[in-house]
C-alpha cells in the first residue's frame, strides 16, 4: 500500500505538492503537539531522535550503501561534538560562531574517516568491523585521556558550559518570539534539527541515484567486478568513509551545542552498536527505513523506560524489576523479533526485500 | 582493420610461489581479430588474462597496449586504457537491475563526483541520461532489454552472461577479453553468443576469448594461441593449430600416440 500511494506520487505533481505541504504542516506542528501533550521530556527525545537520524543516514552510506560494517561511527559523533566544545566555551575561553564550527566538525570528521579508511581498505566483513570498531575505542580513550600532561580534552570529567547553539546573534537556549509566538528552546533546536536532518536526507538521496552512489553498491556487490569495470575501489570506498563520517561530524556538533556538555562516556562502544541497529533494522541501504530506524530505536528505549514502571504497579500492583533493566532486556526482545520476522529491516529497499524473499518471483517468471 | 598489433605481450611470466603459471609467454593481437587462447586445463590462461587485466602483477615481461607500455598496475587503469573483461564465473552485481549493471560499466568514462550529483547541475544530468542511454543501447545490443529491470541475479544463466558482456562494452573498450563465455551453455546459446562475438567483432573491437569449446574457437577465431604448462606451444590461424603434433599432443596427451 505505501509503496503504491508513494509511486502514484511520483506520477501526479499536483498531489505530491499538497502531499509535501501537509508533510511540511504536519512537521511544523509536530513539537506543539509533543510538548503540550507528552511534556518537554519527550520533546527532548524527539531533538535527539533527529541527531540520531543523521547519524544512521551517515552510517547508511558506509555500511548499506558501500557495504563496510563499520562498528566504531560513534567515533565521528565525538569528534565533531568535542570541536565544537573546544571552539565554544570556556574551556579554551573560544567562542566561535556555529557557521564556522558544524562546517569544521564535518571536515574534521570527514578527515578522520579518511584515516579510518585508509588503512582499512583490503579488509572486509568481520575484518574489517574488528578493526573499525578498535579505532572507535581509540577515540574515546584519547578524549578520556588527553588532559595532561597538556589539558586539551578535560578528560573523563567532559567539558561544561558549552555554549547554546546562536545564530545571528539569537541563542536557542532561550524561549525566542517570532511575529508574536512564543517558540520554547526545545522547540526551536527541533526546527533545526529537522532542517539539518532534511538537508542531509537530501544529499543522500542525490548520491544514492547518481555514479557515486552505484559505485558504492557495487564495490558492495562485488570488488573484483567494480575494479573491472573501471572503478577506483580505494578512492570510492574513502569517499564512503569521508561522507558518512561528515554527517557524523555535524551531528556531533549540534548535540555539543544542545546538551551544553560533553564527555567521553556519552560515545562508548553501546552508541556505535545502536546507531549500527538502526541502519539494519530500519531497512539498510533505504533511506526511509534508516529514518525509521532512528525514530524507533530512540523512542523505543524510552517508551520502555517510562511505561515499564505504570505498568508493573498495574498489573502486580508493585514494582518488581527495575525499569531501568527491564528497558535493555525488552529492547533485545524486540530486535530478535524484528530480525526473526524481518531479516532484511522494517522498511527494506525493494531490491532487499527481494534478496530476502529468495528466487520465488523468478520461478513465476520461469513458469510463464 | 586488420594490421597493425593492438597487444603485444613480450615474455610474460608470472609464478605463485614454485608454481610456474606462465612462462615466457609472448603473443600479438592484431587491431580488429577474434583471438582464440586455449589449452587444456591449468595451462595459465586465465592467469594471463589477470596479468592482462591488472589484477595480477607479472614477474617478468611487458605487455605493450595500443603502442604505449600498459603499467597496469591495477584493473581500474587497465579499463581505463581499453581493456575490458568478463569473468569465467559470471560476477555480476547480483542485486542491482541489468540496466544497473550496465550503468556502472560506463563509471570510467563519466566524470561527476559528489558535488556534481548533489547539486544535480544540467552537466551532470545531461551526463546522467547519456548513461542511461547508452546502457539501454546496449542492453538491446546484447538482446536483453526485456529483463532490464530485473535484479541481475533473477536472469537466467544465458542473460547473465549477456549482461556481463554488456556491461563490459558500457566502458569504450578497444579489447574486449572473454573469459570461457561459452561455458555452461547450450547448443542454441552458444550460437547466439557467437553471432554477438562476431558482432562486437565488426564493430571493430578487438576480441581475445578464451574458451573450451574447441568448435566455437576454431569456427571463431581468426588465429589461436595455444597454452600448455605456462607455455605458449603454437600460434596461427585455426586450421594450422589443429594439425600442429604439439597441440595434439597437449590435449591428448603424449605417450599413446
Amino acid at each position: 500500500m505505501m509503496t503504491l500511494t508513494l509511486e502514484s506520487l511520483r506520477h501526479d505533481k499536483r498531489a505530491a505538492i499538497i502531499a509535501t505541504a501537509l508533510m511540511g504542516l504536519a512537521l511544523a506542528a509536530f513539537p506543539f503537539m509533543v510538548g503540550s501533550t507528552l511534556g518537554n521530556s519527550w520533546l527532548r527525545i524527539i531533538d535527539f531522535a533527529m541527531l540520531y537520524i543523521m547519524l544512521a543516514l551517515g552510517l547508511n552510506i558506509v555500511v548499506g550503501f558501500a557495504g563496510l560494517l563499520d562498528m566504531g561511527y560513534i567515533a565521528f559523533y565525538a569528534v565533531g561534538a568535542y570541536l565544537y566544545a573546544l571552539l565554544a566555551s570556556p574551556h579554551f575561553g573560544l567562542h566561535l560562531p556555529i557557521w564556522l564550527i558544524i562546517p569544521a566538525g564535518a571536515a574534521l570528521a570527514g578527515l578522520f574517516g579518511a584515516l579510518l579508511g585508509a588503512p582499512t581498505l583490503r579488509l572486509r566483513g568481520d575484518y574489517l568491523a574488528i578493526v573499525t570498531l578498535g579505532f572507535g575505542e581509540i577515540v574515546r580513550i584519547f578524549m578520556n585521556n588527553l588532559n595532561s600532561p597538556v589539558n586539551i580534552t578535560n578528560g573523563p570529567q567532559g567539558i561544561s558550559g558549552i555554549d547554546p547553539i546562536q545564530m545571528g546573534g539569537i541563542t536557542l537556549a532561550k524561549p525566542l518570539s517570532v511575529l508574536g509566538f512564543t517558540v520554547p528552546s526545545l522547540h526551536a533546536y527541533y526546527y533545526l534539527f529537522l532542517a539539518l536532518a532534511l538537508f542531509i536526507v537530501f544529499v543522500t538521496i542525490r548520491l544514492e541515484n547518481s555514479r557515486i552512489g552505484r559505485a558504492w553498491v557495487a564495490i558492495r556487490e562485488d570488488e573484483v567486478a567494480a575494479k573491472a569495470c573501471g572503478i577506483n575501489t580505494r578512492n570510492i570506498k574513502l569517499l564512503a568513509f569521508t561522507m558518512g563520517a561528515s554527517f557524523g561530524g555535524v551531528a556531533g556538533g549540534l548535540f555539543a551545542g544542545f546538551q551544553g556538555f560533553v564527555s567521553p562516556e556519552s560515545f562508548n562502544l553501546m552508541e556505535s552498536v545502536m546507531v549500527l541497529c538502526m541502519v539494519v533494522l530500519g531497512g539498510m541501504g533505504n533511506i526511509p527505513g534508516v529514518i525509521l530506524g532512528g525514530v524507533l530505536l530512540t523512542i523505543l528505549p524510552e517508551i520502555f523506560r517510562h511505561g515499564a514502571g505504570p505498568v508493573q504497579t498495574a498489573i502486580f500492583g508493585k514494582i518488581l524489576l527495575d525499569p531501568e533493566a527491564l528497558r535493555m532486556l525488552l529492547f533485545g526482545l524486540a530486535l530478535i523479533v524484528v530480525m526473526l520476522y524481518r531479516p532484511a529491516g522494517i522498511w527494506p529497499s525493494t531490491t532487499r526485500r527481494r534478496e530476502f524473499r529468495g528466487e520465488s518471483s523468478d520461478v513465476l517468471k520461469e513458469g510463464e | 582493420m586488420m594490421g597493425a598489433n593492438l597487444l603485444e605481450a613480450r615474455n610474460i611470466a608470472k609464478h605463485f610461489g614454485g608454481v610456474k603459471a606462465l612462462t615466457d609467454v609472448s603473443l600479438s593481437i592484431r587491431k580488429g581479430e577474434i583471438y582464440g587462447l586455449i589449452g587444456p586445463n591449468g595451462a595459465g590462461k586465465t592467469t594471463f588474462f589477470n596479468v592482462l587485466t591488472g589484477l595480477y602483477h607479472p614477474d617478468g615481461g611487458e605487455l605493450i597496449f595500443a603502442g604505449d607500455k600498459l603499467k597496469a598496475s591495477a584493473p581500474h587503469l587497465a579499463a581505463k586504457c581499453g581493456i575490458a573483461r568478463t569473468f569465467q564465473n559470471i560476477r555480476l552485481f547480483g542485486n542491482m537491475s541489468a540496466m544497473e549493471n550496465v550503468m556502472v560499466g560506463r563509471h570510467v568514462r563519466t566524470h561527476a563526483g559528489v558535488i556534481g550529483a548533489v547539486l544535480h547541475d544540467s552537466r551532470t544530468r545531461r551526463e546522467e541520461a547519456a548513461i542511461r542511454r547508452r546502457a539501454e543501447e546496449l542492453l538491446h545490443y546484447v538482446n536483453i532489454a526485456d529483463r532490464a529491470d530485473d535484479l541481475a541475479r533473477h536472469l537466467s544463466y544465458g542473460d547473465q552472461r549477456r549482461l556481463e558482456i554488456a556491461r563490459a562494452l558500457a566502458t569504450d573498450p578497444k579489447l574486449l577479453a572473454l573469459d570461457e563465455p561459452a561455458a555452461g551453455m547450450n547448443g542454441t546459446e552458444t550460437e547466439g553468443l557467437r553471432t554477438l562475438i562476431e558482432g562486437i567483432r565488426s564493430d571493430g573491437i578487438t576480441v581475445l576469448l578464451i574458451e573450451h569449446d574447441v568448435k566455437l574457437v576454431m569456427g571463431l577465431c581468426d588465429r589461436v594461441a595455444v597454452l600448455d604448462y605456462g607455455e605458449k606451444i603454437c600460434e596461427d590461424v585455426p586450421s594450422v593449430v589443429q594439425k600442429d603434433p604439439k597441440v595434439i599432443e597437449a590435449y591428448l596427451g603424449g605417450s599413446l600416440a
